[in-house]
């Protein structure tokens, strides 16, 4: 398979699916090709299509590719599809969710001590829509729930991994839950 | 406890000191605790009479602040003072601590609002077929509908022969498997065909239902009102 052949299937790949994609999924299909080069074609691709005035773009998220409409057309989309404003998450949420995202691994109690209220049924919330999950349990005392960032963290930010989480004050993220942090680094 | 007002504006007691100090206009690393202390007990005091929720929390930091200032107001003495420092330098730096998270919602906030302008393809809502037409998934009454134009073509048809009807829906089950066997897809009339009387149909109808029932067939529509054609369902097998 040579460059414009790669690229051109790539494209096609990524126009077809409505999951992040990749590249050890997109290898499945042409073992043949290393990883580099289909980084290179969708590299490549996302240059194209990320030229004035698109309307669809490449992103990276959660670990692989996605194609989305470009922000700026949104409101006649939202219009033509009769898309309601999706539900937002609330203050006390998002503010959860940002301890539980940059502390991971994280118990209950740390959490309720920085937000300084309790956190019960926020936590409840953010399991129920898979942006947090438990990680096992602390061998202390009580034996606390442990934790992390859930499947649909990455997803529902627009993130490409956890390492894309922004540095805010002098805040890091450790490496607790990276799993979606180590397939990427393994692509490159 | 009794939860029945969800006071949005201040999710917690940090938050309600938080904002007491940015309107003052305040150095969160230089505040004087005796100062906001007062203005922090009059807004508790303005949400009980506003019957908001006061948590329990509210009323901790509340006697942590009064105990500073209490402190404070006391003869000089090495050892008071030293320990109101502690206290007072231990909420400055929970709420130092508070606020970098705060920002950092602010700005997943940022990000969550900009996800919600962006969109990929839906799931499962659209299908390329290998000819590239765009495929969607069939409800029953779409069914119902290709089934009773089967129906009305046979009517047309005069009688010429009278059969007894001894089709089986097993029967029918094979015979549909079969036709997917030698071709990848077939066009849902065609499946009806070989049918030649109503009561055929409906079995081979049937059949059809228990395919897709137990996930043998798939069905997908060319379009709204468009052709139904069945498909091998492919992660059977």
């Amino acid at each position: 398979m040579d460059d414009s052949e790669l690229r051109q299937f790539i494209e096609a790949l990524l126009f077809t699916v409505h999951d992040p994609i990749s590249i050890d999924r997109i290898r499945e299909v042409i073992e043949e090709v290393e990883p580099k080069r289909i980084r290179e074609a969708i590299v490549s691709l996302q240059g194209e299509y990320g030229g004035d005035k698109r309307g669809i773009c490449i992103t990276e998220i959660a670990g692989g590719f996605l194609m989305r409409t470009a922000p700026e057309v949104s409101p006649w989309l939202k219009k033509f599809h009769q898309i309601e404003t999706r539900e937002k998450l609330s203050k006390p949420a998002l503010e959860t969710l940002a301890i539980i995202a940059y502390k991971q691994p994280i118990i209950r109690c740390e959490i309720e001590a920085i937000r300084g209220v309790g956190v019960g049924h926020v936590l409840r919330t953010l399991l129920e829509k898979k942006l947090i999950k438990t990680m096992g349990r602390k061998k202390a005392v009580g034996a606390p729930i442990i934790y992390g960032t859930g499947e649909e963290f990455l997803r529902h930010f627009g993130l490409a991994s956890l390492a894309g989480l922004p540095e805010v004050g002098n805040l890091e993220v450790k490496d607790g839950s990276g799993r979606a942090q180590e397939e990427n680094r393994q692509d490159r | 406890m009794n939860y029945r007002v969800e006071q949005e504006i201040f999710e917690g007691p940090l938050d309600l000191l938080l904002y007491l100090i940015k309107k003052e206009d305040l150095d969160i690393c230089n505040v004087s605790i005796s100062r906001i202390t007062d203005e922090y007990l009059e807004y508790i005091h303005l949400m009980r009479v506003l019957d908001l929720e006061v948590v329990g929390e509210f009323l901790v930091v509340a006697a942590t602040l009064m105990q500073i200032k209490s402190r404070a107001l006391l003869p000089d003495e090495e050892a008071a003072e030293e320990e109101e420092d502690d206290s007072a330098e231990a909420l400055i730096q929970q709420l130092a601590e508070y606020r970098k998270y705060k920002e950092a919602a602010g700005d997943l906030e940022q990000r969550e609002l900009c996800q919600q302008n962006v969109f990929s393809r839906p799931p499962g809502r659209e299908e390329l077929d290998s000819e590239g037409e765009i495929l969607l998934d069939v409800g029953l009454f779409d069914l119902l509908g290709a089934l009773s134009s089967v129906l009305e073509r046979l009517k047309e048809e005069p009688v010429t022969e009278i059969v007894q009807d001894k089709t089986t829906v097993r029967e029918k089950v094979e015979f549909i498997l079969e036709l997917l066997l030698k071709e990848e897809k077939i066009n849902f009339t065609s499946t009806f065909a070989a049918a030649r009387s109503k009561v055929e149909v409906i079995v081979t109808f049937l059949a059809l239902l228990e395919l897709i029932k137990i996930q043998k067939v798939r069905i997908k529509q060319a379009g709204q009102f468009g052709e139904i054609y069945l498909y091998r369902h492919q992660t059977t097998d």
